[in-house]
């Protein structure tokens, strides 16, 4: 895959967090288009890629680039410019808790375009109207579940239809229904907005369905890449226990400690 | 020898680093090109959070302690048959000191506490991220509207601390004790300055008002998203805004009134 078709694209990215290592050097390209997870086992920097993606976070080396920009190297206008470009959809929902449906899900449209507010209300009604949620327009966060609050961020990380859109565990703590409709929408949205979709997911089945392309993370490096076919595939011993479930192997279920006897005894 | 050396540079080194970026969030939030159209309807709403809703416990603590004021300057002064001077001393006591100070104090711990707690939890939320996610920089849309709000109204309240202080002081001077009214104002009236006691109040209140804003909103944004740590920061911005408050009131009242 050449450079120039993918949007996001990652080289040599070295993370640590304190003392600890969270990216040795890995390198990720993100094509144009396509739905890409990146899958991998808790506590392995999946969300903290995003944030280095969007540039809340800083490298401590190697290049995080977006449509051809260093995310890194930008002004802060710059950087904020660029994320008007990208949408995000946090894993907490992260709704302004002082607004309604209809204020979080137009807040974008008010501050980053010079639409005039009817064109802004038919806008938010359509996207509403994709999520499933058009009748909720007046509550307020605090009145909706979390499978709700999730499908009103999700409507307001499209709301201005941009070119990225990252999910931060999207199936987390959904039903089946509201996780079929969660699968069912990103596949859609992709396929009729065109966007580039990044999805950061535990859930195999649900994630290894929609993706077009499989990333998965473990001890800091990138230790599979390629679509569900060849995930599936893979003779890696990491890989097959992450993808299914299997509580012991290459990642121990322990926590690193000394022996158990030993403990007890003294 | 060594180690201790080591943990106090380090400390220093950690308190001195976070001065800086508290300095940085102060900068980028507020040398910015002003958007009036945006940001007068959020400082409006910053001020009926922070200001407005303190009015009531700045309105009645200011009543009581004109009362107290009016009651122990009387029981003093009439030893000396100066009871008139109650007026005087109730009034510069208010406008010089009790105002601005007391004010400032019940100030950082209703309103400065809310504002650490408000954007803490914000950001325990990923609200704050959510916003850098869309292209609005929190610095400009969350905090530099609670920064102004707070400067603005800091001033306003001290300035109805002191009056409603004054007509406390009255009521129990004139009405209970029996202090002559027409003493009690001219006193007052000819002993209190405009600009070395009203404006020097004044500039106190502005100064507290602007270190209690600065400290509570960089303590929210640099809290740890926890339940506890949102209650750490949201103590430490009454300790640190309680102790700045006493320490430069005194660099403050050594400057205006200590003819150095």
């Amino acid at each position: 895959m050449s450079v120039s078709e993918n949007v996001i694209q990652i080289s040599n990215l070295k993370f640590m967090r304190a003392d600890r290592c969270i990216f040795k050097d890995i390198n990720i390209s993100i094509p144009k288009g396509k739905i890409t997870a990146i899958m991998g086992p808790s506590g392995t920097g999946k969300t903290t890629l995003l944030k280095l993606i969007g540039g809340q976070l800083t490298p401590d080396s190697g290049r995080v680039t977006v449509r051809g920009s260093d995310v890194h190297s930008l002004a802060r206008a710059e950087l904020f410019a660029l994320r008007k470009k990208m949408g995000m959809l946090f894993q907490s929902g992260a709704l302004f808790s002082d607004m309604s449906v209809f204020e979080n899900v137009a807040f974008p449209l008010q501050v980053n375009t010079d639409l005039d507010a009817e064109l802004i209300r038919d806008i938010v009604l359509l996207k509403l109207q994709a999520v499933g949620l058009r009748g909720a327009i007046d509550l307020m966060p605090s009145e909706l579940s979390g499978g709700m609050a999730r499908r009103v961020a999700l409507a307001r990380a499209i709301a201005l239809d941009p070119e990225i859109v990252m999910y931060d565990e999207p199936f987390a703590g959904q039903d089946p229904i509201g996780m079929g409709v969660l699968v069912t929408l990103i596949k859609k949205l992709n396929q009729s907005l065109g966007h580039t979709s990044v999805i950061i997911s535990h859930d195999i089945q649900e994630t290894l369905s929609i993706a077009d392309y499989i990333c998965i993370l473990a001890d800091g490096e990138v230790i599979a890449q390629g679509t569900a076919a060849q995930i599936r595939e893979s003779s890696s011993e990491k890989v097959q226990q992450f993808i299914h479930g299997y509580p012991d192997g290459p990642v121990p279920f322990h926590f690193p400690s000394v022996n158990l006897m030993d403990q007890l005894i003294g | 020898m060594l180690d201790i050396l080591a943990v106090t540079g380090r400390h220093f080194i950690e308190k001195l680093a976070g001065f800086g970026r508290a300095t940085l969030v102060l900068m980028h939030a507020l040398f910015v090109w002003p958007q009036p159209r945006t940001s007068i309807p959020l400082i409006v709403k910053q001020l009926y959070s922070v200001g407005v809703k303190s009015l009531l416990i700045i309105a009645v603590s200011g009543l009581f302690i004109g009362m107290v004021l009016g009651l122990q300057g009387y029981t003093i002064l009439v030893d000396f048959a100066s009871e008139q001077a109650v007026g005087q001393m109730v009034a510069l006591s208010l406008v010089r000191e009790l105002a601005p100070v007391v004010t400032a104090l019940l100030f950082a711990g209703r309103a400065g506490s809310a504002l650490t707690a408000e954007i803490g939890l914000m950001k325990a939320t990923e609200q704050l991220a959510s916003l850098e996610m869309i292209g609005v920089d929190p610095l400009r849309r969350i905090v530099a509207p609670r920064l102004w709000a707070g400067f603005i109204s800091m001033p306003l309240l001290s300035m109805i601390f002191a009056i409603v202080g004054i007509y406390g002081g009255a009521v129990v001077s004139i009405d209970w004790l029996g202090v002559y009214s027409g003493s009690f104002w001219s006193v007052m009236q000819s002993s209190v300055d405009f600009y070395d006691d009203v404006l020097n109040g004044v500039i106190k209140s502005l100064v507290f008002g602007f270190v209690i804003t600065w400290i509570a909103v960089y303590q929210g944004l640099q809290s740890v998203p926890t339940s506890e740590g949102i209650s750490q920061a949201t103590t430490q911005t009454v300790v640190y805004s309680s102790l700045m408050i006493l320490a430069l009131d005194f660099v403050l009242t050594a400057l205006m009134f200590g003819n150095i």
